[in-house]
Order: C-alpha cells, then structure tokens, then sequence
C-alpha cells in the first residue's frame, strides 16, 4: 500500500480547464453532417383520449421532412418505461402492461406534457412552427391531481389494473408498535408534506440519434447520468442487440437524478433515426423540462410517536402517500423512505406504511436523495414537535434517542444494517460551531424588546444509506508509455470522477496525476457500469478503480523483480516506486516497467500488458450521516426568511478531494435549503402545471443564499478499500429540516407548530396574520 | 443576411433580424461555448458581452447586436486566461460547467465597470445567473480573487 500523497490532498480538478473556456462538448454542441431536428407535439391536456391527430398542415410546411405520430412507430419500439436497473437503489417499477405507454401516445395520455407527435425538420425554428400546426382532436377526460381524491370511490383511473389508482403499498413493521401505542401516556402526531421538486438542471435535457454505418446500429449521444443503463434500456425498446447500441453522455449539465433512464423522447429519436437514416437532435426547452421531465419528492406523511415523559421515543408510526404521477418510473423511492424511517434513533417499534398513488401529473422518480429526504424531514420535524410539546431542548431529546457508538454495525428494526455512526459526535461539533447557547441568549433578547426580526436555531440529524450496488467497473491500463489511462462504469456530471479517481491511481501505481486520463460516459469503452446516483461513484466506483490499480501494481512488482533480478515477493512499491526491499537504490519508475510490459523479455509466466478489468461489488451499503444547524431571521412585517448562517458538519466517512466534498455540500445545501424555503411544483387541479418557468419555480440564485460553515467529523466505513461513504446527497437532506425546524423555532413562542414548505414570505405571513388575529379574541 | 462583429472577427450570418443572438452564435457561428439554458432570460447561461456589456444573447436579436462589438466566452481571453479564468480554477468553481461561460461573462462585464466591488455588488451582479449545483460560494470568491478584493 502506497503512502497517500494524493488521496485527501487538494488538487486542481482535471474538467475546469475545459469547463470554464467553452471548449466542453455538451450534447446539442455536436452536430453532425446532415443533422435533423426534431421537436415534440405535446398533450395540453391532464387526462384525455386522442381521437385523431391531423399532420397534413404540419408536413406542407417548406423545411418539415416528415410528421410521426403513435401508430406511425408503436410497432417499432416496446412500451415504457421498460424497469431497467437504476443506480439509486432499485429496478424500475416491474409494470405491467397495462400501466406502460407508447413513446408517443397513441390512443390517450395521462399528463400534461405527454408526447404526442415528433416533428423532423430541417431548422429547430421550422420544427418548432410545424409543430404548432399538428392538430389534434381531443376527448378531454376529468383528470385527478390529489392523491388522496385519486384513491376515493368515482376518481378518474388511470391505469385498468389499477383500482384505486394505488401503484402499490409497502410497510415495514417490527416490534410490538400496537401494543406500545396502546399504552403510551403520550402519543405526538403530525401530518407533513414533502412538496413536488422540479430537478432543472441546467443543461435540459437532449439527445441527438445517428445511424451507425460499421453496425448497422446507432449512436446515441445523451445527457445521462447512467449511459450503460440507456444502452440497454434502447436496445431492448427497439429489439437491438445491445453491441449495436453505443451511448455517449459527453459532458452532462447537471442531473440530480433526473437524467436516468430512457425517456420517451430519448426512444423516439432512436427509432425516428433508424427508420429514416438520419442524424436527429433534440433538446427541450425549459417549459417541457418542467411538464415532462420527472419529478421528485411529493409526498403527504401523517406520523405519531409514542413518547415517554422523560423524552425517549418508543414507537413509532409513519404513513407515506407517494403521489407518483402518471406512469410507474422509480416506484422504490417511497419504500427508501420506509427503510430511512428511523433515522439516526433507536427505536424499536415501528409500522411503517407507504402507498403509491397514480395521478394526472408529471411521474415523479429521483432527485437529490430520492426518498432518504424525506424520511429525513419527518423524523427531524417531528423531533422538533416532541422537544416542543415537552418542553425541552431539541437537541436534549435527540441525544436521548440517539443510536449510541458502541451500537454499531447497527441492525435497524427496518432491516437496515448502518454501518458505522457517531451521532452526537456530529451534533454537538455543529452545535459549538454554530455558537447556539449566545444565539439562544439573542433569541429571547429579540422576544423581549419585540424585535420585528425573530431569531430561529434549527437542528437536523441525518443518515442516508448509498452506494448502491450491484457492482461497479474499472479498467485500469497503463500505456507502453507509462502515462495511464482508466475507464469507469459511473457517468460523472460534475462530481469530478476524472480527478478523484487519478488520485486514487496516483497513489497506487507511482504515476503523476497529470499522466493519467480517466474516460467515462461511452459504452464504446467503458466497461458495463451502473452509472451515478445514490451518492455511490467514489465509495462503488472508486473502489473498483482502486482495487483494478492494485492488480496492475501487483503486476508492475512482478516485472520489476525480473528486471531487477529479485525475488517476487522482495519487490514492494514504497514512494511512488518499485524497490527491492531494504535496498531503495535498487529502484523502477512506473514508466519502465510499463514500456517492458509491452515488449520481449518478460518472465515466460508473466503476460504481456499492464492492465487490469475490476468489478467491485460493495458487500453492503454505507451509512453517511451529519448535523446541520439553521439560523434564519424571520421579519414579522413581511413573513420573509433569511437564512442568516447556516452550519453543516458532514460524515462521509474517508475524504479522497476534500475540495469537490465542499463543492458537493455547497451545492447539497442550496438545495435543501430551497426545499425548505423556495421550491414548489404546483398543479391545479385540473391537472394543469402551474409553475412552469423559472419566474414561478424559485431556484435559488446568489442572493438567496448564506456562505456556509462547512466541517466534518470522518468515521469510516468498513465495507470498501478506502472506507468512503458518499456525499452527493448528504447536505440536501440534512439542510431540510434544519431551515424549517429554524423558521418555527422562531414562531414558536407565537404558538406555531408545524408549517408545510416552501417557507416563503406568503405561507409566514399569513401563519403570523393567523395567530395575531388569534391572540386578540 | 446579417454582419456580425464576433470576437474580433466581422462575420455573416444568413439569419432574419429577429433572430436571437444565442442560435447566430451556436447554430450559424459553431461558437458552442455560449449555452441555452431557458430561452427567457431567466438563467443567464447565454451571457455575452455587447461592448463589453453583459446581455442575455436569448433575449437579444440580431438586429439590436448588428454594429455592436460581440464577445461570447471563446473571445474572452485568446489563451482562455483573463484573470477571471485564472482564478476560477484558483477557487475550483465549476461542477456539472454548463452555466459557467454565463457566470464568467457577468463577472466579467461587472469587473470591467466595477474594479474592485464589494460583497453586495458582486451579489448584486450576478444573481441572475442560476447555477443548479450552486457554486455561488466560490463564485464569488473567485470573482474577489480576481479583483484582489
């Protein structure tokens, strides 16, 4: 094992160069020679049946190279979604037939934004005009957006096999939860709402199809945060053997989770492409990213916890209703809520129930944390409450429940095995950090001389379970050179994986980072891999990458000895070289071992090349976890939230680049807090998007934001090499919670208890409006 | 038929006057740097620069930069090094990238009027454009950076 020198230290990332010139070559920068541009005709209507769709206007117009509607190519490709594997965790929900849906509807469609007709044309300007001259004939159909009318007796059904419009249910239960309830002196119940997100990253989302000569096949170019799963997902869509399929995700604008899987967009381009030998580009414009691209979160959660006097919570109960949208994509996300349900405490009874309801709105699948979020934001409000209604210290009654150290590896009453943990370890390092004994002396200063601006503390408390498996692969090749160059089955957009995963090979072959190339995103080279999501590229990915560097050093020793007329087991790899033992001047660089590698002169059991093919298969999960404390200033007047400092302390486990970890929680943070504070999709209850641009959808911009404190406390994991957890999702989750517990920690004193997000000036003001009107009578 | 003054380079474009800047630049000019983000104006990954002044190329048409000197992110500095560049990768801002040309651009229209701002205006300048993996932080200490502020 090599002394890290690079693994931990802070190194330039690889990508910026490119990144920051506007040399990076996103998907709509490629065009080939003979490009088509397609644009989508899309259903203005939440629940209807088509009766027919009118092209002629559409395909006179001067550009239009033709106008494809369902029936045009149901026959070419399989319905979806098509339940292939995702790195968040689980399968696609296995539908069944009568829940899937043509790429392009062909008789009825279930949303708004559902695609109806393609438009291929010369321009994307004329493809767009054209696509305004497709008319469609509508039996408009009464749509249901409300999960809970979706499931009563006479709702709008979606699917025919799907009763009560009820995708499925799950529950977790262990112990005796009934009888603990049964007998509880106190019993704290809560309803809450995680609301519907919107993933707008900022690259939309695109493709671009072209027929491929040397296989008769095609290349598809996609902003995707799993390319090898897309591979698959359109080989099976279009009946193609899957080495006739090369997907490259290029450099991807941002994911966030909602660039996974084969879209319909994605499938009808693959077909539209084959069918007329074309090169097709699409891209959607942000209107269409925000009707059709999923969703996440959308959740209503109803809680109660059986609770001792001295704070201890005995049982718990959580009823998750996953308002799921129109078709069945990641269904697992709500059991991961489930399976999250109690968090970082120790308690032993729970019935943990959740059901998936179909509705007329956009599906909804990952984004940033999928599932884990929210179990998260319940538990941690809901500690909040309990503190509340006792009297205590919300910190007091989480430390009282807390899983302790000596716990660990901890079996949950979920089936969850953590891995490692030190809960209040983190609590109390954000607590300090965030100076909360002199915040609380400044809060009841504020209260007594009735300061118009109140001061809130808000804590939050989290574990997230990631890394998801099956496996992750690596190909680890040293040129005749001696420069290297690795391959991985994870797809980064953004997450930096060309310059982690060049630290981790630095340290163990002796090759300086600038000599070594990491490629991703091209099932041309890259080995079958599973993409990134659930936090799991380093802690999956960068094992497989570590162990393949491993096997290639393991092999340089054996090339080194022969050149250096040693034993085998007498050559180690110490100070980035290869040495006889106890003699460094008997000494190879990486470089000429390499160079012999590929020529005559090696040892005749010994083959030629210096490579190595790894697939790491993570044993178990990993359980990250941290504390976040919110500080907000809330104006009286106006209902207006400012989140004044806001500290988070992260454990996720061993830190490779410290640097891309902050850029992580920094970006984690903003969204988390968002949640709490700006973000809302809104439909109405005809099934019509409300929130449909970036001016009714508040992605928080610079001004909406505090500069954050941001530390750590480092507790490993044992189940890979390097003992890293993920981080990708870490602060989005815990940041959640901390703001809203912050915002009624602040109006508590007003007698609030509970507030639904986003926490905008609106939903303050009027909760303030309320309880002043209710102190004067 | 239109002429355009594109980093430096007179340059013709077969486009009607109302087209948006942003396709003249990435779909006739193959500048690809310069992004789509909404269309609106709401993002700010289209920023460029008419006289040295940031605009959103979306919103702007052919017509209004016609005569007007045009820079998109390739024409900021020949080697890609205009001490913004420099101290981006200083402060490791970029994640996923796609908004990144947007934000050097704003910062750079700001830094030109403004040498030396402060937190404010630096806030100020650049909260209309949106980065989804929020590198506002060093963002903005990498604009500061640059202004040795």
């Amino acid at each position: 094992m090599a002394t890290p020198r690079l693994m931990g230290a802070e190194v330039k990332r690889k990508e910026d160069p490119r990144l920051i010139t506007g040399r990076a070559t996103y998907v709509t920068d490629v065009t080939p020679p003979g490009l088509h541009h397609v644009v989508f005709v899309r259903s203005p209507h939440a629940h209807a049946r088509i009766r027919k769709v009118d092209t002629s206007k559409a395909a006179r117009r001067p550009g239009v190279f033709e106008v494809v509607t369902g029936p045009d190519i149901k026959h070419l490709c399989a319905p979806l979604p098509l339940g292939g594997a995702s790195a968040e965790g689980g399968g696609g929900a296995a539908a069944s037939i009568g829940r899937k849906h043509w790429a392009l509807a062909v008789d009825r469609v279930l949303h708004v934004g559902e695609p109806v007709a393609a438009v291929i044309a010369t321009s994307e300007a004329v493809a767009v005009d054209a696509a305004a001259d497709v008319a469609v004939d509508w039996d408009v159909l009464p749509a249901v957006t409300n999960p809970f009318q979706a499931m009563a007796k006479g709702a709008p059904r979606l699917h025919a096999d799907a009763p009560d419009n009820v995708e499925h249910r799950n529950q977790i239960k262990a112990g005796d939860p009934d009888a603990i309830f049964g007998k509880a002196r106190r019993v704290v119940k809560q309803r809450m709402v995680s609301q519907r997100l919107c993933g707008v990253p900022l690259e939309p989302r695109a493709a671009l199809a072209v027929p491929d000569p040397a296989t008769g096949g095609l290349t598809f170019w996609a902003t995707n945060q799993a390319p090898h799963s897309l591979r698959n997902d359109l080989a099976t869509a279009l009946g193609l053997p899957q080495n006739m399929v090369r997907v490259i995700a290029p450099e991807v604008g941002g994911g966030f989770g909602v660039k996974f899987g084969c879209y319909p967009e994605d499938a009808t381009l693959a077909v539209l492409a084959r069918l007329y030998g074309l090169p097709l580009r699409w891209s959607e414009t942000r209107l269409e990213h925000m009707l059709a691209t999923t969703h996440g979160r959308d959740q209503v959660t109803d809680l109660e916890a059986a609770v001792e006097d001295d704070g201890t919570i005995t049982a718990l109960r959580m009823r998750v209703t996953a308002n799921i949208g129109a078709y069945p994509i990641f269904t697992f996300i709500p059991d991961l809520t489930l399976m999250m349900g109690v968090g970082v405490y120790k308690v032993a009874h729970i019935d943990l129930q959740s059901t998936c309801v179909f509705t007329n709105t956009t599906s909804v699948a990952a984004y940033r944390g999928a599932g884990r979020p929210e179990a998260a934001y319940y538990l941690e409000r809901l500690l909040d409450v309990i503190a509340a209604e006792l009297g205590r210290a919300p910190e007091e009654v989480r430390r009282q429940n807390f899983i302790p150290p000596s716990a660990f590896p901890y079996k949950a009453p979920t089936g969850q095995n953590y891995d490692s943990g030190e809960y209040d370890r983190a609590l109390t390092k954000a607590l300090e950090l965030a100076g909360v004994a002199k915040l609380r002396a400044e809060q009841k200063e504020r209260l007594q001389r009735n300061d118009r601006h109140l001061l809130g503390v808000g804590m939050a408390c989290y574990v997230e379970m990631c890394g998801f498996g099956p496996f992750e692969s690596a190909v680890v090749r040293a040129e005749p050179s001696g420069v290297v160059t690795a391959y991985t089955g994870t797809s980064a957009h953004g997450q930096g994986h060309e310059t982690t995963f060049a630290q981790i090979i630095a340290d163990h072959l002796g090759v300086d980072f600038d000599r070594i190339v990491v490629r991703h995103g091209d099932t041309l080279n890259t080995p079958m891999g599973n993409g990134t999501g659930g936090s799991r590229s380093l802690a999956v990915g960068g094992s497989a990458i570590m162990q393949a560097a491993l096997r290639v050093q393991a092999k340089a020793r054996r090339i080194a000895a022969h050149m250096l007329e040693a034993a085998p087991p007498d050559v180690v790899f110490a100070d980035g070289r290869y040495q006889v033992k106890g003699t460094p001047a008997k000494a190879l660089g990486f470089a000429e071992i390499a160079a012999r590698a590929y020529q005559d002169g090696l040892p005749p059991d010994v083959e030629s090349g210096l490579e190595a093919t790894e697939f790491f298969r993570p044993p178990q999960l990993v359980y990250p976890f941290g504390a976040h404390v919110a500080v907000v200033e809330l104006d009286t007047e106006t209902g207006r939230v400012a989140v004044r400092t806001f500290v988070s302390v992260d454990d996720c486990g061993v830190r490779i680049s410290p640097m891309l970890v902050a850029g992580q929680v920094h970006g984690g943070l903003a969204q988390g807090i968002a949640q709490a504070l700006y973000e809302e999709l809104v439909y109405g209850e005809d099934g019509q998007l409300v929130t449909g641009t970036l001016m009714d959808y508040a992605v928080p911009k610079a001004d909406d934001l505090p500069s954050f404190t941001t530390a750590e406390t480092v507790t490993p994991t044992p189940h890979n090499p390097m003992g890293a957890k993920g981080i990708g999702e870490a602060a989005t989750i815990g940041s959640t919670p901390a703001v809203v517990n912050a915002v009624v920690d602040a109006l508590r004193p007003l007698g609030v208890r509970h507030l639904d997000m986003p926490l905008r000036a609106e939903r303050v003001w009027r909760a303030l409006r309320e309880k002043k009107r209710g102190s004067r009578s | 038929m239109a002429t355009l003054l594109v980093n430096g380079k007179s340059q013709t474009v077969d486009v009607s006057p109302d087209t948006p800047l942003l396709w003249a630049i990435r779909e006739h000019l193959k500048l690809t740097g310069t992004k789509f983000g909404c269309g609106v104006a709401q993002c700010g990954a289209c920023t460029v620069h008419l006289d040295g002044t940031a605009v959103r190329s979306c919103q702007t048409t052919i017509a209004q930069a016609a005569g007007k000197k045009i820079t998109t992110i390739e024409g900021l500095h020949p080697q890609g090094r205009h001490p913004l560049q420099l101290a981006w990768i200083a402060e490791q801002v970029p994640q996923c990238g796609y908004c990144q040309s947007g934000q050097i651009m704003q910062a750079a229209s700001l830094l030109a009027k403004t040498p030396k701002p402060t937190d404010d205006e630096i806030v100020a300048a650049m909260s209309g454009n949106i980065c989804r993996c929020a590198t506002y932080v060093r963002i903005k200490r990498a604009i500061k950076r640059a202004a040795g502020v």
